[in-house]
């Protein structure tokens, strides 16, 4: 009943605004939860969504993937989580590594990362994801796991995102788990209508309804469907640990480019345990071998919502969850892994 | 655990049912397993939001019933 009637204000609300009205969902899960549950269907015609990089291993940058490819061929023996381990490069997957003899582990939290480090002290552990993995893998760092990283965090990415003309974007539903981490707040500076929102179907609905509702009052403001676990202000404690392990760097996001301050380096308090340092050498014969190989993958535009997965001309035919082009198609949340289960 | 529907972002709502220093095990609706809860100030029978093997914030207990309902439609 209650999702009903959300549905009927929403209808009620795009025929007063009428013009088309453009809403990204910035994470994954709820491009997942959009896409199960057919919300773009029972939508009226003029509210469109579209899915942004809400994705870290969508948004991995190629050349990150290609150097921990490469360590892992150098005989480097590399832990990550398991979409990661998918990831296509000019060196080929972690996987495609792991079927040519290199020693990989995957791995669902960093504990296990940790436990496996103290048989095997030369483990790294590819660290990939928003704020919601970033204070994980800094309590590794603390507890002595050796790490390359490649974490991004959220809010520079959604300037960059507001910055480029070519995306027309009239609301945001906010990340669920970044904001336990961030807070609320922290997206007042963003001046659009934005509301953080949970994952079920009726949170997602909830979410379109209030944004079109700060659209017909021409409001921008941030609100919170997602109080039940979001607070104003996040996890400090959280907060806290990221801020002890790791500094802002700039860093390549898929798609979008080089955005300042929006990846997480490893402090030099840990340079002992950060894999850019450890490894230079290394990382360095590595990149200057890389030969980028010429690729029809649209991701970039896909994860800025310039074009629907259904356009790119890979797309179901050579591109597959079991055989994927490119990193939209590898993550469960990406835009076009997404839109393959369910479209 | 749930390893084919774990996201980066995908979290699961779980019970306290004993405390060991940082460690707690969480109870997911019959299934046990040991989380880190160092990012939070938890007690025995907190109902946390997990993520990655960490407690990344705690729930209401008013909310328990949305997290039943949550855990048999969702998870």
């Amino acid at each position: 009943m209650k999702y009903k009637k959300i549905l009927k204000n929403i209808q009620e609300k795009a025929k007063i605004i009428r013009r088309p009205i453009r809403l990204m969902e910035l994470c994954g899960t709820h491009s997942e939860t959009i896409a199960k549950y057919g919300i773009k269907n029972i939508l009226p015609k003029n509210i469109k969504m579209i899915s942004g990089p809400g994705c870290p291993v969508c948004v991995a940058d190629q050349s990150d993937v290609d150097i921990i490819t490469g360590l892992a061929l150098s005989g480097i023996p590399i832990a990550c989580y398991g979409d990661s381990a998918n990831i296509p490069g000019n060196l080929g997957s972690l996987e495609n590594a792991r079927q040519q003899g290199a020693e990989i582990y995957i791995v669902y939290d960093i504990s296990e990362a940790l436990k496996i480090s103290k048989k095997n002290p030369d483990l790294i552990f590819w660290g990939i994801g928003f704020e919601t993995t970033a204070p994980m893998t800094a309590w590794g760092i603390q507890n002595g796991l050796k790490v390359f990283s490649s974490h991004k965090i959220f809010p520079p990415a959604m300037r960059a995102l507001l910055r480029n003309n070519k995306i027309k974007i009239d609301g945001f539903i906010n990340p669920g788990h970044v904001s336990v981490i961030i807070g609320a707040e922290i997206y007042k500076k963003f001046k659009i209508p934005q509301v953080v929102a949970g994952f079920s179907a009726t949170d997602v609905i909830k979410a379109i309804d209030m944004l079109l509702d700060q659209i017909t009052k021409k409001e921008k403001k941030v609100e919170n469907e997602y109080a039940r676990l979001v607070q104003k202000e996040g996890n400090k404690k959280a907060q806290k640990l990221i801020s002890k392990v790791f500094e802002a760097k700039n860093a390549r996001w898929r798609g979008l480019g080089e955005i300042k301050n929006s990846g997480l380096k490893i402090k030099k308090k840990y340079k002992n345990q950060d894999a850019e340092f450890i490894h230079r050498e290394l990382i360095a014969k590595i990149k200057k071998n890389i030969k980028n190989k010429p690729s029809v993958c649209h991701c970039g535009e896909v994860l800025q919502g310039i074009i629907e997965p259904k356009n790119c001309p890979l797309f179901r035919k050579v591109c597959t969850p079991d055989n994927p082009q490119g990193a939209c198609m590898v993550s469960r949340e990406g835009s076009c892994n997404v839109e393959y289960r369910y479209g | 655990m749930f390893a084919d529907k774990i996201g980066m972002c995908l979290a699961i709502p779980g019970k306290i049912i004993k405390i060991k220093n940082q460690l707690a095990i969480v109870d997911f609706q019959g299934m046990k397993k040991e989380i880190n809860i160092s990012l939070i100030s938890a007690k025995i029978g907190d109902y946390v939001m997990v993520h990655a093997g960490f407690a990344i914030e705690k729930m209401d207990k008013d909310n328990a019933k949305e997290i039943k309902a949550y855990l048999k439609n969702e998870v």
